[in-house]
C-alpha cells in the first residue's frame, strides 16, 4: 500500500530495567516542573496564611468591648427636681448632668473595695473629673436614653453596664501600657492601677462587643462605641440595587448578543468594548457616577441608591462576561435539538439553553455581586464615606436615599483615623466584611453544585 | 428487509415530496454546494452518499433550513416542499421544522426526562389539548422509536442517563413526536455500535411506511441496506442519483463506481 520503508532500528536497545540518559533527562525536568509548581503554590498559601493571621491578631479586638458593672442610683433631686415626672422635664436634663452619677457610683465601688488611689482623695471626692476619663463619653448619653425610655427608674438604684473608654479598653486588650500613656493627658498610670484593683474585684472586664457588630458610627471622640451595624444596612441597599438591575440587564444583554445579535462590526465592537469596561478602574465609574447620577440627574449625595448604580456600572461587564461564557459553554447540539422538533430560537434559548447556563450565571453574578461588595473607590467620589451614619435608616426607602456609608467606606474611614482604637475597628470590620464575602462565595459553589448534580 | 435484492427493491409511490432545482450553497466565499438538482419521493428512504466534506450534510441541513443558523452561510436556487418553496421570505422555519424533522449525527437528547424529551416538541405545538392526550403522544412516539419496552417503566429518568444506542433512538422518537412528514437523518449511526446499528435501521425501514426518510450516511453497506434511492455526492456536486440497486450495481458515472469500490473518498 505505502512505498515508506519501516525505518530500521538505531543504536542498540538498552535495557528497560535501566533509564537512558534521555529519559533520565526528561524525568528530572518533569521533576524540577513539579517542585517550581508546589513552591509557587507553597508561597501563595504562605501569604494567604500570613494575610489572615494578621487580620484576626489585629481585629480580633475589635470584637470585645471593655464594660463596668456599676450600680447607678437615678436620684430624683438631679434628674427631675420638682418630683413631677414630668417628661419634659427629664428631657430638659442634658447628658452632662448624669456624668456626676457615675462618678458617685465609681466612687462607692471604691469606698467598698477599700482601694487606695489619689483618684478618690478628700479633695476630690465625688467631683474628680479625673474619674470621668475611665468611661466613656457615650456612658452618660447611656443612662440619659434607659431614663427616658422608662421614667420610672428615677429614685432607684440600678446595676447598669457601662462602656469603658478606648485608653482603659485598650489597656485591659494590652495595646495601652504605662509607657505608652507617659505622654497621655487623658490617662495617668494612677487610673491604671485604679483599673488593676477593679478588674481584680470583677467590677470591670472584657465582654463579647455585639455593638461593633450591629451599632452605627461614632465620633473621633468615642472610638468604643464605633460600630458596623449602619454601614452593613448601607452595603446591603446597595447590594439590593446592584442585583435588581445588574442581573436582569446583564443577563438579557448576554442572551442577546450571545443568541441573537447579528455577526458584524458593530457587535464585534460593542463585544470588546464590554470586555475593556471590566478592565476600567472603578474610581473611573465612581466620576461618572458623580457627573451622571448627582450632577445631572440630581440623585441625593451618599445615598446608596447612588452607590448602587454606579456599582452596577461595575458589576455589569463581570455579569455580562460570565454570563456569555456560560451560555457558550452550552454545547450547539442542544440547540440544533430544539430547533429540529420546531423550536423557535427564543423557545430554543429560554427553554433549554438558558436552564444549562444557569449555574454558571449565578457564579458570575454572585462573584460581580461580592465585588462590588468590596468597593471603595467609587463610593469615596459619591460621597458614602465620612462620618455619615449615626443613625439607622428608619424604612426602606430612607435606606435607599439617605446619606449613609458603606462597610469598605466605613472601614477606610476607621484606618484613616488617628486613635489607634479606630484602627483595631477598621481590622474588626475587615473581618466582618471577609465574613460576608466568604458566605457569598460558598453559596456560589453551593448554588453551582446544586444546579449541576441535577443532570 | 436484507433478503430483498438490491436491484429488485421498489419505491412505495412516486409522489414528489421535496424538490430542489438548481441548488447552490456558500459559507463565506467556499461554495459547498454546486447546482444540485434532486426529487425526495414520499414513503422512501434516501440516502446521501459521498466522502467527507462533499456537502451531503449541508444539503440535507437545507432543507429545514438549519443552515439558517450559521451567519455566513447562503443558499441560492429553488427547494420546494408538497409544490411550495421553502425558502419563501413568507415561510417561518419554526413552521417548516414542525414538518420536517431532524435526528443529528451525535444523540441529542435534552437533560431533561426521557418523557419531557419526547412530550418538548408536542407541547410547544399545542399538538395536545390534556396530560392524557400528551401521554399517548409520548407512548406512541417511544413504540414508533423502538423503545418504549426498555424506557416504559422511568419516564421520569434523565434522557442523558440511557445508552448511546438508546440516545439516539429517543432522539428519532422526539423527532416523530411532532408527526413530520419528513425525517432528516444526518449520520444517525455513526456514533453507535453494530447491534444500536442494526436497531436503528431496522426502525428507519419501519418508519419509511409513513415518512420520507432522507438519510445522510458515510455507510455504504448502510446506504445499501436500508435505501430505496442513493445520492452520491462529491466535491459539492450530485454526481448520480437514481434507485438504489442501479447506483451500486451498475453506477453510470465513473466517479460513482471509483467510490463504492473503495477508489476515493
Amino acid at each position: 500500500m505505502t512505498d515508506a520503508t519501516i525505518p530500521a532500528a538505531t543504536g542498540a536497545t538498552g535495557s528497560l530495567l535501566e533509564p537512558d540518559a534521555r529519559t533520565r533527562r526528561r524525568n528530572a525536568a518533569e521533576a524540577r516542573f513539579r517542585l517550581y509548581g508546589l513552591i509557587a503554590v507553597g508561597i501563595g498559601l504562605f501569604f494567604l496564611a500570613a494575610l489572615m493571621i494578621s487580620i484576626f491578631m489585629n481585629g480580633a479586638g475589635a470584637f470585645q468591648q471593655t464594660a463596668y458593672t456599676l450600680p447607678i442610683e437615678f436620684r430624683q433631686d438631679v434628674l427631675d427636681k420638682n418630683g413631677t415626672g414630668d417628661i419634659e422635664t427629664i428631657k430638659s436634663v442634658k447628658t452632662f448632668a448624669y456624668k456626676p452619677l457615675i462618678r458617685e457610683a465609681i466612687l462607692r465601688e471604691i469606698y467598698r473595695l477599700d482601694i487606695e488611689t489619689p483618684l478618690a482623695g478628700a479633695k476630690v471626692k465625688g467631683f474628680s473629673s479625673d474619674l470621668d476619663n475611665l468611661f466613656s463619653d457615650g456612658a452618660p448619653a447611656t443612662l440619659r436614653d434607659m431614663v427616658l425610655s422608662d421614667p420610672g427608674l428615677i429614685g432607684q438604684t440600678v446595676t447598669v453596664k457601662l462602656i469603658a473608654s478606648s485608653r482603659v479598653d485598650g489597656y485591659l486588650k494590652g495595646r495601652v501600657s504605662r509607657e505608652s500613656i507617659a505622654r497621655d493627658k487623658n490617662l495617668d498610670a494612677v487610673h491604671l492601677d485604679l483599673v488593676d484593683e477593679l478588674r481584680a474585684a470583677g467590677v470591670v472586664a472584657k465582654g463579647f462587643n455585639l455593638a461593633f457588630i450591629t451599632g452605627p458610627d461614632a465620633s473621633d471622640a468615642r472610638p468604643e462605641q464605633a460600630g458596623m451595624g449602619v454601614a452593613m444596612l448601607g452595603s446591603f441597599f446597595m447590594m439590593l440595587v446592584v442585583l435588581l438591575l445588574s442581573l436582569p440587564i446583564g443577563v438579557a444583554a448576554s442572551i442577546y448578543l450571545e443568541e441573537f445579535a447579528p455577526k458584524n462590526r458593530i457587535t464585534d465592537l460593542i463585544e470588546v468594548n464590554i470586555s475593556n469596561l471590566a478592565a476600567v478602574p472603578s474610581i473611573v465609574f465612581g466620576i461618572l457616577g458623580l457627573a451622571v447620577f448627582i450632577q445631572v440627574m440630581h440623585l441625593p449625595q451618599s445615598a446608596p441608591l447612588v452607590g448602587g448604580l454606579v456599582l452596577t456600572l461595575m458589576t455589569l461587564p463581570t455579569i455580562i462576561i460570565s454570563t456569555r461564557a456560560s451560555l457558550k459553554s452550552v454545547p450547539p447540539s442542544i440547540r440544533d435539538a430544539a430547533l429540529g422538533v420546531g423550536a423557535s430560537k427564543m423557545q430554543a434559548v429560554f427553554h433549554h439553553v438558558l436552564p444549562l447556563a444557569m449555574p454558571g450565571i449565578l457564579t458570575g453574578t454572585i462573584i460581580g455581586l461580592a465585588q462590588a461588595l468590596g468597593e471603595t473607590a467609587p463610593l469615596l467620589l459619591i460621597g458614602m464615606v465620612g462620618y455619615i451614619a449615626s443613625n439607622y435608616p428608619d424604612g426602606v426607602a430612607s435606606g435607599f436615599l439617605d446619606p449613609n456609608s458603606a462597610m469598605p467606606a466605613q472601614i477606610f474611614e476607621w484606618a484613616k483615623r488617628a486613635d489607634p482604637a479606630f484602627y483595631e475597628r477598621a481590622w474588626g470590620g475587615i473581618i466582618i466584611l471577609l465574613v460576608f464575602l466568604m458566605t457569598m462565595n460558598i453559596i456560589a459553589i453551593l448554588l453551582r453544585r446544586r444546579f449541576e448534580r441535577r443532570w | 428487509m436484507y433478503d430483498n435484492p438490491l436491484t429488485k427493491r421498489q419505491t412505495l409511490t412516486q409522489e414528489v415530496k421535496f424538490s430542489a432545482r438548481g441548488v447552490n450553497v456558500f459559507y463565506g466565499d467556499s461554495h459547498a454546494i454546486k447546482g444540485v438538482d434532486v426529487d425526495i419521493e414520499d414513503k422512501t428512504v434516501t440516502a446521501f452518499i459521498g466522502p467527507s466534506g462533499c456537502g451531503k450534510s449541508t444539503f440535507l441541513r437545507c432543507l429545514n433550513r438549519m443552515n439558517d443558523t450559521i451567519d455566513v452561510c447562503r443558499v441560492e436556487g429553488r427547494i420546494t416542499l408538497d409544490g411550495e418553496d421553502i425558502y419563501d421570505p413568507r415561510v417561518d422555519p419554526v413552521q417548516l421544522r414542525a414538518r420536517v424533522g431532524m435526528v443529528f449525527q451525535k444523540p441529542n437528547p435534552f437533560p431533561k426526562s426521557i418523557y419531557d424529551n419526547v412530550a418538548y416538541g408536542p407541547k410547544i405545538h399545542g399538538m395536545a389539548r390534556s396530560r392524557a392526550e400528551l401521554d399517548e403522544i409520548v407512548e406512541r412516539a417511544l413504540r414508533r422509536g423502538a423503545i418504549w419496552d426498555e424506557v416504559k417503566d422511568r419516564l421520569d429518568a434523565p434522557g442523558t442517563g440511557l445508552s448511546g444506542g438508546q440516545q439516539q433512538r429517543l432522539c428519532i422518537a422526539r423527532a416523530v413526536a411532532t408527526e413530520p412528514e419528513v425525517l432528516l437523518m444526518d449520520e444517525p449511526c455513526s456514533a453507535l455500535d453494530p447491534i444500536a446499528t442494526a436497531q436503528v435501521e431496522e426502525l428507519i425501514d419501519e418508519l419509511r411506511q409513513d415518512y420520507s426518510v432522507v438519510i445522510v450516511t458515510h455507510s455504504m453497506q448502510q446506504a445499501a441496506r436500508v435505501s430505496q434511492k442513493t445520492a452520491f455526492f462529491h466535491l459539492g456536486n450530485l454526481v448520480e442519483f437514481g434507485e438504489t440497486g442501479q447506483i451500486f450495481t451498475n453506477p453510470r458515472d465513473p466517479r460513482t463506481e471509483s467510490y463504492i469500490t473503495g477508489r476515493i473518498g
